[in-house]
């Protein structure tokens, strides 16, 4: 039989320290539904995910009863709708009620891919898209969309990246009387992952399964429970503690994932080893910092406890799982974790040192709120730093910045639930935009000399 | 399929015979019991096979979990694979 001690120790981490699996996302491949008749296009993509995704939901539920595990979110992404919409005449923006047409009949918290690659160029349909994206996310409630703009094998499009900065005002702007919700559904990536469970940057990437699971877990609850019980431990032992944890995390999600898969009959894609912040009290990737012995996240040695914290996550998930993907990594989003909205209220935690903590931890500048009145080109110049620091080193990268309209520095934007809320931030008064307006691509880095 | 069940809580008289007999009116056939008595913290986990149980899994569980909440215990019934797989490689 199986130790009592291990038993209540699984029990202890999903009771008390809120464990759980963050999201199982079903990846469904939308080729097949292109058409040149927008409302055939639509009607085969509303179909098509509504036949794939049908048992998504309770599955996930009977799994959430049988192993006692919570499973917060049941999630869709699509292939990048400008993919899609491409060959079809008309507004993509029909694609993006189709979509929440299928969320609302499947169930799902989410549903990603109303997106574009323009890492290089923009091809037939990526303009069209992008420029509907304000409205699109202004007449859905659960669809997400994201922007891939860079790369490290292709550079950063500047023109993509000057449009982004509008857009992303934009979609603040035509949802200034829903806390500017619009702005918090969109992202904009550099080296984008294609088989990120999590949202709002989830897409089904071309070169995947027609429809797979993919799973996200969470728990930084667990790793900062677990590395208290160390409090004179040196950094080396903090590392294996963390790797540990991280290994047991990531068993879980692997078993959810194949037993999922298992029931709905599609393919196992991967686990993606996040630690994942919620607003909850004992839920924060900023509070692991903290107990590792920062006084406040964002003060010095902020950045080297964040690449120690991150490395020992993906190594002990690695073992844990038969295949790991996605985002994979500490995820460090402003308004969702407690111990960061604590950071920026008490003056410790500024946006640059959130873009240097960036360069050694998954995703990047997340769930960021700004004054409204900021300048669009100094969003595509926030977009650019982030992107460049995601094409030299190899990783992703990412911006959701949320410009609060009629808000100023000192002010709180309110979400409410798993997005929280956040502190308006200051950004630099200092104009970016003459280098912003000259637009054309970044080369893409070399690979070799690297220093 | 076998579970864990578990029950955390005060020591009280006839714990053990209040969730046995639980499992016995749903036919659940306990297979092992281990329990521990900390101060005056139980623990008691039990392994138990439900491929006969009378009712749905999830029904069985919210059973036990009011029948403990009466008592002032918790109860969670879980599938053994979950520590399986976080505790052994």
């Amino acid at each position: 039989m199986l130790n009592s001690s291990d038993i209540l120790e699984t029990i202890k981490m999903i009771q008390e320290e809120n464990l759980d699996i963050r999201t199982i996302t079903m990846g469904i491949s939308l080729i097949d539904c292109i058409d040149s008749d927008i409302n055939k296009a639509c009607d085969k993509v509303y179909d098509k995910i509504c036949r794939k995704a049908e048992k998504l939901v309770s599955t996930g539920e009977d799994i959430e009863k049988e192993y006692g595990i919570p499973i917060i979110n049941k999630r869709i992404s699509v292939t990048p709708i400008a993919i899609v919409s491409a060959a079809a005449k008309g507004s993509p923006v029909l694609f993006a009620k189709a979509l929440q047409k299928a969320a609302e009949t499947t169930g799902v918290n989410f549903i990603g891919g109303y997106s574009a690659l323009v890492q290089k160029g923009f091809s037939a349909g990526d303009k069209e898209l992008i420029d509907s994206i304000p409205e699109a996310l202004a007449v859905t409630s659960n669809v997400c969309s994201s922007v891939n703009i860079g790369s490290t094998k292709a550079g950063i499009n500047m023109d993509a990246v000057r449009l982004m900065g509008s857009i992303i005002k934009q979609s603040a702007e035509k949802t200034a009387d829903n806390y500017c919700f619009g702005a918090a559904k969109l992202v904009v990536f550099c080296n984008a992952p294609e088989d990120n469970p999590f949202m709002a940057g989830a897409f089904h990437g071309v070169g995947e399964y027609d429809c797979e699971i993919n799973v996200g877990v969470s728990g930084p609850g667990v790793v900062r429970a677990a590395v208290a019980k160390h409090p004179d431990a040196n950094i080396s032992e903090i590392a294996d503690v963390i790797k540990k944890t991280a290994f047991k995390i990531t068993r879980m999600g692997q078993l959810v994932g194949t037993q999922a898969s298992k029931r709905l009959g599609v393919p196992f894609g991967i686990v993606d080893l996040s630690l994942a912040p919620t607003p909850a009290i004992g839920d924060s990737v900023a509070h692991i910092l903290e107990e590792i012995g920062l006084e406040s996240c964002g003060t010095h040695g902020t950045t080297a406890a964040l690449a120690l914290l991150n490395d020992a996550v993906k190594k002990g998930g690695v073992m844990a799982s038969s295949h790991v993907g996605g985002l994979s990594g500490a995820f460090i989003p402003v308004s969702e974790d407690a111990g960061m909205i604590n950071a920026v209220e008490n003056g410790s935690l500024s946006l640059e040192k959130l873009e240097a903590m960036t360069a050694v931890c998954s995703v990047g500048l997340d769930m960021i709120v700004v004054p409204g009145d900021t300048d669009v080109d100094t969003i595509a110049a926030i977009i650019a730093d982030e992107a460049a620091i995601g094409m030299v080193n190899s990783k992703t990268t990412a911006v959701r910045i949320i410009p609060a309209v009629g808000k100023k520095v000192g002010e709180t934007l309110e979400f409410g639930g798993l997005f929280g809320s956040g502190p308006v931030m200051p950004v630099n008064k200092f104009s970016s935009s003459k280098f912003i307006n000259r637009g054309g691509r970044i080369p893409a880095p070399l690979q070799s000399l690297k220093n | 399929m076998r579970a864990v069940l578990t029950v955390v809580g005060k020591d009280t008289v006839g714990i053990l015979a209040k969730v046995s007999s639980i499992c016995a009116e749903y036919n659940a056939n306990v297979m092992d019991v281990t329990q521990t008595v900390m101060q005056d913290l139980f623990a008691m986990t039990m392994l138990i096979d439900i491929n006969k149980l009378k009712i749905g899994f999830s029904e069985f569980s919210d059973k036990l979990k009011n029948a403990g909440s009466d008592m002032g215990l918790q109860i969670h019934v879980m599938h053994e694979d979950i520590f399986n797989s976080m505790h052994r490689i």
